[in-house]
C-alpha cells in the first residue's frame, strides 16, 4: 500500500515533468479535453443560471397560491380557443370566499381579486412608462413575499373605500424620488392623483428579463374607477397546505364551474395556473441547451480522447529504453501501467484545469456584460469538470499503458 | 592462509545455478540459436567475466542471469529457486532487491538527476522517501559523487555517469552486480576508475559478473568465462602466481 503511494507520487512527478518539458505538445493535445470542459461548464452556468434566476423569480410568486386566469401559463398552439373565452372578473373573488367559507375542510384559504394595466407614472417633472398598475384588495399582502422598504401595504379602508393611495415597487420609487422619500407624496397615475403609503423593497427581475419592481399597487376600488379599459383581471387563491395543491386545484376548478355556471358536458372556460406549471414552460430550453452542450462536449471529449491516446502512445515509443530500464530496475507491470496512465490523466486534468480557467472567465465577463442574468458557477461543476477530465485521461491512456505494461524488458532495452 | 593449488576454489553459497540453457530468437524464417546449451554455476562474492566475440551470446546471457529473459530450454536456479517458476512481480521483485544492472549505454533517467536516478530501485522497493534520499544519498557518496547529487545526467561526464548508474545499482544492496560492457562508452584511464570501483565491492563481499570484450578489463576478474558461438569455450580461475601479481600493482 505504502509503496503503491511511493509509485503514484514518483509517477505524477514524472507526469509533471513530462508535461513541463513538453509544454507546447501538452497544451495542444489537451485542447479537445480544453474544449469539452469549457462547453459542459458554460452549458451547466447557462442551465442553472436560467434555473437560480427562475426559481428566485418563482419565490416572489408564492408557491402556495393558485392563479385563476383567462389564458394558461404556457405556449398553446390553439390560442384563439383561448381568445374567445369569457373575460374573469374580479367579482368572482367575492363569489369564492363565500363558497370556501361554506366548505368544511376546504383546501383553500382565500381568493383575493386583482386586476391590472399598463401606465405611466408621474411626479413633478419625472415619468416612468409601462408600469403595471395592480388594482387588489389589502388581503393581497397574504399572497405575497414581497417585504417594504419603507411604509406600508393599504389597509382594509383604504381598500373598501378606494382611497387614492398607492403602494409602489423598487423601480418607480427609484426613477420618481432619486433623493427623497416618496412616502406621503402624491404621483400622478392616469392623471390622477395618488398618495404613496408604501415602497416594496427590490424584488429583482423575472430572469432578468423584465423587472418586478416597476409595479404600483392601487385599491381595487380606485382601480376600477380609473382603469377599466384593456385591464385584465385575475383572481389569486392561496392554498392552506401546499402539499395538496392538486386538491386545492380540482376543489377550486369546481368552485369557478360553479360560478361561472357550466354544465358538466361543457369544458372549464378558464385556466387554474401555478408556479410549477410555469418551471415547465422552461424545461424545452434547459433541455435544449444540455442536448446541445452534450453533444459539443461529448464531441470535443472524443477528438481530445484520441489525441491524448495518441500522445501517449507517441510518449511509450519515445520512452521505450527507459520502460526496459525501469523493469530492469523492479518496475512491475503495474508500475509501468500506473505511470502511464497518470501521464494522460495529467495531460486531460491540466485541459480540464485550462478548460475551467476559460469558462470561468466567461462566465465573469458574461457576469460584468450583463449584470441581470443570472450566472452560477456552481463547485458542483467545478466537480464533474474533474471528474471528466480523470476519466477522459484514464480511458484514453489505458490503452497506450497497458501496452507499455506488457513490453518485454529485453526488447525494450535494446529499443533504439 | 595462501593456498597451495594454483588457484582458489570459491566457497561460498551457490547463488546462480543454469543447467543447459539454450535460447532461440525466431526472426521470420530464420531461427538463430543465441546460446545452445550454457551451463554455469556462480558462488557468492566471485569476481567473473564474461568474453567473447560479438554475437557470442554475452549479453543474451547476462539478460538471462538478470531474470531479464526467459530461456528456450534449460533450467535457471537463483538462491535455490527455480526462475521458470516465478510470476512477472516475483521476478521483478529479484530484479528490484537482488540485482543491480549497469549497462554499457549507462541509462539513467535524462530528467531526473542524480539523486533521483538512483532513488528510483528504493521507490520500486516500498521504502519512504527520507531513508529514500538518505541511502540514495550515501551510496552517492560511496561512488565518490556526494558533490553532484542535484545535476542531471547531462551535466556529469560519462564517468560520472556511470558511478551514477553503478550507485543506482548499488542503492537496494544486491547480492548480484551485473555489468554489461560497464567501461564500452568509456576512455581507458576512465574505464579503469569504473574498474577499481568493482574491485572495491568485490572486495566488500559482492558478487559480480561482468561482460567484456577488453583483456585489460577481463584482467580485474577472478575468473573468466569465454563464449563462442552461444557455447562456453572455456572457464578459467585465476592463478596463484596472477593473484599475486595482482596485489602487487
Ligand atoms: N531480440 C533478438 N532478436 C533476434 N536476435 C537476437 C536478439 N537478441 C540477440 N539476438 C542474436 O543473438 C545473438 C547473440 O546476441 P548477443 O547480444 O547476446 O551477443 P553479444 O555477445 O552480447 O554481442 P556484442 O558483443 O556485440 O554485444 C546475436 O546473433 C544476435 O543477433
Ligand atoms: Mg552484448
Amino acid at each position: 500500500m505504502k509503496r503503491f503511494l511511493y509509485e503514484l507520487s514518483e509517477s505524477w512527478k514524472i507526469a509533471v515533468a513530462q508535461m513541463r518539458s513538453n509544454m507546447t505538445r501538452s497544451t495542444l493535445t489537451a485542447l479537445g479535453v480544453i474544449i469539452g470542459i469549457v462547453a459542459v461548464t458554460l452549458m451547466g452556468t447557462a442551465i442553472s443560471g436560467i434555473q437560480v434566476g427562475f426559481d428566485k423569480s418563482m419565490a416572489i410568486f408564492g408557491d402556495d397560491v393558485l392563479y385563476v386566469g383567462q389564458w394558461p401559463w404556457k405556449n398553446v398552439d390553439d390560442w384563439w380557443n383561448y381568445r374567445d373565452r369569457k373575460k374573469i372578473k374580479t367579482e368572482y373573488a367575492e363569489g369564492l370566499n363565500r363558497m370556501i367559507a361554506m366548505t368544511p375542510n376546504s383546501n383553500l384559504a382565500i381568493a383575493i381579486p386583482t386586476s391590472s394595466v399598463y401606465r405611466s407614472v408621474k411626479y413633478m417633472d419625472s415619468e416612468v412608462n409601462n408600469v403595471l398598475i395592480r388594482g387588489t384588495v389589502s388581503d393581497y399582502i397574504i399572497t405575497s413575499t414581497f417585504d417594504f422598504k419603507e411604509g406600508r401595504f393599504f389597509n382594509e379602508l383604504e381598500s373598501r373605500g378606494g382611497a387614492n393611495v398607492c403602494v409602489i415597487g423598487y423601480d418607480v420609487a427609484d426613477a420618481l424620488f432619486p433623493s427623497a422619500s416618496p412616502i406621503d407624496k402624491s404621483v400622478l397615475i392616469n392623471g390622477q392623483p395618488f398618495k404613496v403609503v408604501g415602497v416594496i423593497s427590490r424584488q429583482g427581475s423575472f430572469l432578468g428579463l423584465f423587472s418586478l419592481d416597476s409595479i404600483v399597487v392601487i385599491p381595487l376600488p380606485a382601480f376600477q374607477k380609473y382603469f377599466t379599459a384593456k385591464s385584465e383581471a385575475e383572481i389569486l387563491v392561496k392554498v392552506k397546505d401546499k402539499t395538496k395543491l392538486a386538491d386545492a386545484k380540482d376543489e377550486l376548478a369546481g368552485l369557478m364551474r360553479h360560478v361561472r355556471g357550466l354544465p358538466p358536458e361543457k369544458k372549464d372556460d378558464f385556466s387554474i395556473n401555478e408556479q410549477q406549471a410555469l418551471k415547465s414552460t422552461l424545461d424545452p430550453i434547459k433541455n435544449s441547451i444540455a442536448v446541445a452542450g452534450l453533444f459539443i462536449t461529448g464531441l470535443s471529449l472524443f477528438v481530445g480522447a484520441i489525441g491524448i491516446m495518441n500522445i501517449t502512445f507517441v510518449s511509450v515509443k519515445e520512452r521505450t529504453k527507459e520502460i526496459g530500464t525501469r523493469k530492469a530496475l523492479g518496475a512491475r507491470r503495474r508500475t509501468i501501467l500506473l505511470q502511464f496512465l497518470i501521464e494522460s490523466t495529467a495531460l486531460c486534468l491540466l485541459g480540464g484545469i485550462i478548460g475551467l480557467t476559460f469558462a470561468f472567465l466567461m462566465c465573469f465577463l458574461i457576469g460584468v456584460a450583463f449584470p441581470s442574468f443570472p450566472i452560477h458557477f456552481s463547485s458542483k461543476l467545478v466537480l464533474v469538470s474533474i471528474l471528466v477530465s480523470v476519466l477522459t485521461g484514464l480511458i484514453s491512456g489505458f490503452a497506450p499503458a497497458w501496452s507499455a505494461s506488457r513490453l518485454d524488458p529485453v526488447t525494450a532495452l535494446r529499443y533504439e | 592462509m595462501m593456498d597451495t593449488r594454483d588457484s582458489i576454489r570459491p566457497v561460498g553459497p551457490v547463488v546462480i545455478d543454469i543447467e543447459n540453457i539454450t535460447k532461440d530468437y525466431v526472426m521470420g524464417e530464420e531461427i538463430v540459436h543465441a546460446l545452445r546449451g550454457v551451463s554455469l554455476r556462480v558462488h557468492r562474492n566471485e569476481y567473473i567475466a564474461i568474453m567473447g566475440p560479438s554475437g557470442s551470446g554475452k549479453s543474451t546471457l547476462m539478460n538471462m542471469v538478470g531474470c531479464l529473459d526467459t530461456p528456450t530450454s534449460g533450467r535457471y536456479g537463483f538462491n535455490g529457486r527455480n526462475v521458470a517458476e516465478m510470476d512477472d512481480d516475483e521476478l521483478a521483485a529479484i530484479r528490484n532487491r537482488e540485482i543491480g544492472f549497469v549497462f554499457q549505454t549507462f541509462n539513467l533517467l535524462p530528467r531526473a538527476n542524480t539523486l533521483r536516478n538512483v532513488e528510483l530501485p528504493l521507490i520500486y522497493a516500498g521504502v519512504d522517501p527520507e531513508t529514500r534520499e538518505e541511502r540514495a544519498t550515501q551510496t552517492l557518496i560511496d561512488v565518490g559523487l556526494g558533490d553532484r547529487l542535484h545535476h542531471k545526467p547531462n551535466e556529469l561526464s560519462g564517468g560520472q555517469r556511470q558511478r551514477v548508474a553503478i550507485a543506482r545499482a548499488l542503492v537496494n544492496r544486491p547480492s548480484i552486480i551485473l555489468a554489461d560492457e560497464p567501461t564500452g562508452n568509456l576512455d581507458s584511464k576512465t574505464g579503469e576508475e569504473i574498474m577499481s570501483l568493482f574491485e572495491d565491492l568485490y572486495r566488500r563481499g559482492n558478487t559480480i559478473i561482468l561482460v567484456t570484450h577488453e583483456a585489460d578489463i577481463a584482467r580485474h576478474a577472478r575468473r573468466t568465462v569465454r563464449l563462442r558461438d552461444g557455447l562456453i569455450e572455456s572457464d578459467d580461475l585465476m592463478t596463484v602466481p596472477e593473484l599475486e601479481s595482482m596485489a602487487l600493482t
